[in-house]
């Protein structure tokens, strides 16, 4: 019994510790981290940004810099070897061979200016595989991975791909040479839902056929509950606790698992719908957008009531980000109207759309990028009184900046402070703030809190609703997350293809949806309870043997 | 392709009528050749006769017509002073010019990537430090005094190499050497910021994580990206290398394009100064061209 499992056993991770010698000082970025792999087993580590989760599958690769990285104490046993005493040839002929890794975002770790065909053929000759055989082989991968026309796609380049193909081909680049152990970095994080389905889904079947350990680094409690069989949760860069998937949410011992498990949307009570006959504050009809032939809105009509939050729905290409975009006419529409408080937005002249436009504001995804880093934060958000200068007297300035501070949950003092001396959350709420300045009556969130961690994403919600009643806000709010949108939305608007394929109050779309897209749409989002994600994944495995 | 190809043909066309337009009224600025060609005590008669010759009675504006009118039927007119055609000249001249750009830069461009990328590799190393002091200090070195202190060590007290004109091997030495200096302290620097970038990408991670050599990393996954910026630098400099290195070929007496136009200028030469920015400016054009054409080549992504 006890030998079998020394054999089973394919990576050991002891007592290691990592630091990094930073300008601002050491950053200790893991503490005495512990665990280990077995063959044909998924071990998920699980944590939020900055808790060190991916820290240790890098120091296994050999992937960090030294400097300013130091790996202070610890090992890394590999069927028994320590990695970190071998030398670095020794290392280099591990990596990719017996052990693989695939990556958060498959397009900026392909090599832009080769063929995919060529980056999965090195994988073979840089282990000194025969060049001659690795097109067959490489092409046999691809179809394996269930990448299309595989024969001709071999030469095409990683741009010419969409995100889940992407994701496929750094699969089949991974499993080029049959590796032991597969690190998938938070491999389905930058993809639409039923593309995430798709892509754990063939994980798990490569591996019952491989029989590989799969080391999983992710922040989302449904992918732990999909395919975990371990897991581990970091914070801080310490381990705060392991178990099955099953035992730690169901029984969680430590407060910040528990705090992160209450964090996790989509359990909630849903909102009562409001009352249609109001006047709505934005009333859109028949609006269509064409870039060349690509028809990017198809007559889209819909209405925001004064205090509603509508959420828009729908994969990437649905269309949900250019219907922002053009109501807010940072793109022309091809034909259609949007009245705001019965003026139509599309026909308004500049002057007019000048006006309007205070009116209607927008909270973009990444506050990292939408906040000018040399901008203090008093100057972005006076910057709204300095472009309208009628709204505000220029004495007054200061005391609403420390007023719309105090609203998101920040401090007054914070206005002289620039954007990176804040976490995210915090800068999402800058960015909430510079928007609220105008006081707007409809504010455009475009994915608003998908870059946010799950614990952040709550407390940026409550806001965004605390704000609704005390203001009466109106919200658009664009998003690819299910559970967050029925935990936040009055009305939900499902978009595919350029089109509306559903609309009505978020009950009835969560619980009883009309059209197959949104079944299949809310099917493919993944619950945190273990036991809830086994029971659809049979069924899911049910239908799928009924139609085959 | 083709259709990017023609966009471009026509707007260089464009900028070269405006180019001749301005060079030609330009260089008549300069004074009358007859004053120059002709002893001071010329008679009237016979300044008059040398005009006529030379096209140089005409109101300017009719000689500017005539001599568009001959460039389409590529006769540049003959020069004043040799009285051979301009163009026959110029080719001479630009040959020299050529031969002397496409050595420097083929080392330039050849020691340059190797040493920048190699510094990048180790940022803050030694070599990466000796690198960097050389390609600084070669950057920013004078090349007339380079050349000059070159003359006087290498041919006059060494006596290695000789000290101007050309004829034997010997004699490219010291040009390419000076030319080389500026253009490679330069390029290393750009390859070594671009390599930086490069190798910090999230590429680079995954062909580390593939187990991808050392060698093939810097050279086939980084370099490959990293060089865009560095082409458009190599263009610059390889159009002021083609435009005739004027200061090194006047002190090396090397017989270049550059060497050509000054002095044609300084003769009134016109024909022959004409002929010569005729010619470097199409080479301009086509080196442009070509890396534009490199550009998509090196990037799929880049299509026209």
């Amino acid at each position: 019994m006890w030998g079998r499992k020394v054999d089973n056993r394919l990576l050991e991770v002891k007592n290691l510790s990592v630091d990094f010698h930073t300008s601002y000082g050491t950053v200790h970025a893991v503490r005495d981290v512990s665990w280990h792999l077995d063959r044909g087993e998924t071990l998920a580590i699980l944590g939020e940004s900055g808790s060190g989760k991916s820290v240790s599958a890098s120091a296994i690769l050999n992937l960090i810099d030294m400097p300013p990285g130091e790996i202070t104490s610890g090992e890394i046993l590999f069927e028994g070897r320590d990695v970190l005493k071998m030398f670095p040839e020794e290392r280099r002929q591990l990596n990719g061979c017996r052990i693989a890794m695939i990556f958060q975002d498959p397009l900026s770790h392909l090599n832009p200016v080769y063929s995919i065909g060529f980056q999965i053929a090195e994988t073979m000759t840089a282990h000194g595989r025969n060049k001659g055989e690795t097109r067959a082989k490489t092409i046999e991968l691809l179809k394996r991975v269930g990448l299309p026309d595989a024969e001709t796609k071999i030469d095409a380049y990683p741009h010419q791909f969409s995100g889940g193909q992407r994701q496929r081909i750094m699969i089949a680049m991974a499993l080029a040479l049959k590796p032991d152990i597969l690190i998938a970095d938070e491999p389905t994080t930058a993809l639409d839902v039923t593309v995430q389905a798709q892509i754990l889904a063939l994980l798990e079947e490569l591996q019952q056929e491989t029989g590989m350990g799969l080391l999983l680094i992710t922040h989302d409690l449904g992918v732990v509950a999909e395919v975990a069989d371990r897991v581990v949760v970091m914070k801080s860069g310490e381990i705060v606790e392991t178990g099955t998937a099953s035992e730690v949410y169901h029984n969680p011992h430590h407060p910040y698992t528990k705090k992160l498990i209450a964090a996790i949307p989509g359990e909630g009570e849903m909102a009562e719908p409001l009352n249609i006959e109001t006047k709505p504050v934005l009333e859109i009809s028949k609006l269509t957008k064409h870039y060349g032939a690509l028809v990017a809105l198809d007559n889209v009509s819909l209405k925001v009531l004064p205090g509603e939050s509508v959420a828009i729905v729908g994969e990437s290409g649905s269309g949900k980000s250019t219907l922002a975009k053009t109501i807010l006419r940072l793109e022309e529409a091809t034909s259609g109207t949007a009245l705001f408080n019965g003026q139509d937005l599309i026909s308004m002249d500049a002057k007019d759309l000048f006006k309007v436009r205070r009116d209607i504001q927008m909270v973009f995804q990444d506050p990292t990028q939408s906040l000018n880093p040399r901008m203090s934060i008093y100057d972005v958000i006076s910057e709204a009184f300095v472009i309208h200068p009628d709204i505000l007297d220029r004495q007054h300035w200061k005391a609403r900046v420390c007023e719309l501070l105090e609203q998101v949950g920040l401090k007054s003092e914070h206005m002289n402070r620039h954007p990176h001396q804040f976490s995210g959350g915090q800068r999402q709420r800058i960015a909430i703030a510079r928007a609220l300045a105008l006081e707007p009556k409809l504010i455009v969130c475009d994915e608003a809190v998908s870059a946010l961690d799950v614990s952040i994403q709550a407390q940026v919600l409550a806001l965004l609703t605390k704000l609704q009643s005390d203001l009466g806000l109106s919200y658009l709010f664009i998003a690819h997350d299910l559970p967050l949108v029925r935990d936040f939305a009055h009305r939900v608007i499902v978009m595919q293809g350029g089109k509306i394929v559903e609309q009505g109050p978020v009950g009835q779309i969560f619980d009883a949806p009309r059209e197959d897209y949104t079944r299949n749409l809310i099917a493919a989002s993944l619950s945190p309870d273990p036991v809830i994600q086994a029971q659809r994944r049979a069924t899911r495995k049910e239908l799928q043997g009924a139609t085959s | 392709m083709l259709n990017f190809l023609g966009k471009r043909a026509v707007a260089s066309g464009i900028s070269f009528v405006g180019l001749v337009l301005l060079v030609f009224f330009l260089s008549r600025l300069t004074g009358d050749p007859t004053s120059l060609y002709l002893p001071l005590d010329a008679s009237d008669e016979i300044k008059n006769q040398f005009r006529e010759i030379h096209g140089l009675n005409d109101p300017l504006v009719v000689q500017f017509f005539n001599y568009m009118g001959d460039l389409i039927r590529f006769d540049f007119g003959d020069s004043i002073r040799r009285s051979e055609p301009a163009i026959d000249i110029v080719l001479r001249g630009f040959g020299w010019t050529l031969q002397l750009a496409a050595i420097t830069l083929s080392l330039v461009i050849f020691f340059s990537i190797v040493l920048g990328s190699l510094a990048a590799f180790h940022v803050g190393g030694a070599f990466d430090r000796i690198a960097t002091f050389f390609s600084l200090v070669g950057a920013s070195a004078p090349d007339f005094w380079v050349a000059i202190v070159a003359i006087v060590v290498f041919s006059v007290t060494l006596g290695w190499v000789p000290t101007s004109g050309t004829g034997s091997f010997a004699h490219w030495i010291l040009p390419v050497a000076v030319l080389f200096i500026r253009p490679f302290g330069l390029i290393v620097q750009i390859v070594r910021g671009s390599m930086i970038t490069a190798l910090s990408s999230a590429y680079v991670k995954t062909a580390r994580a593939k187990g991808i050599k050392n060698r093939s990393i810097i050279f086939v996954h980084a370099l490959r990206n990293a060089l865009l910026p560095v082409i458009t630098v190599i263009g610059d400099q390889a159009a002021a290398l083609l435009n005739g290195a004027v200061v090194i070929e006047t002190i090396f007496g090397f017989p270049g394009v550059g060497k050509l136009m000054i002095d044609s200028i300084l003769q009134r030469d016109f024909a022959v100064v004409m002929a010569a920015i005729v010619v470097t400016a199409l080479a301009i054009f086509l080196m442009n061209l070509v890396i534009d054409i490199l550009y998509s080549i090196l990037d799929p992504r880049i299509r026209y």
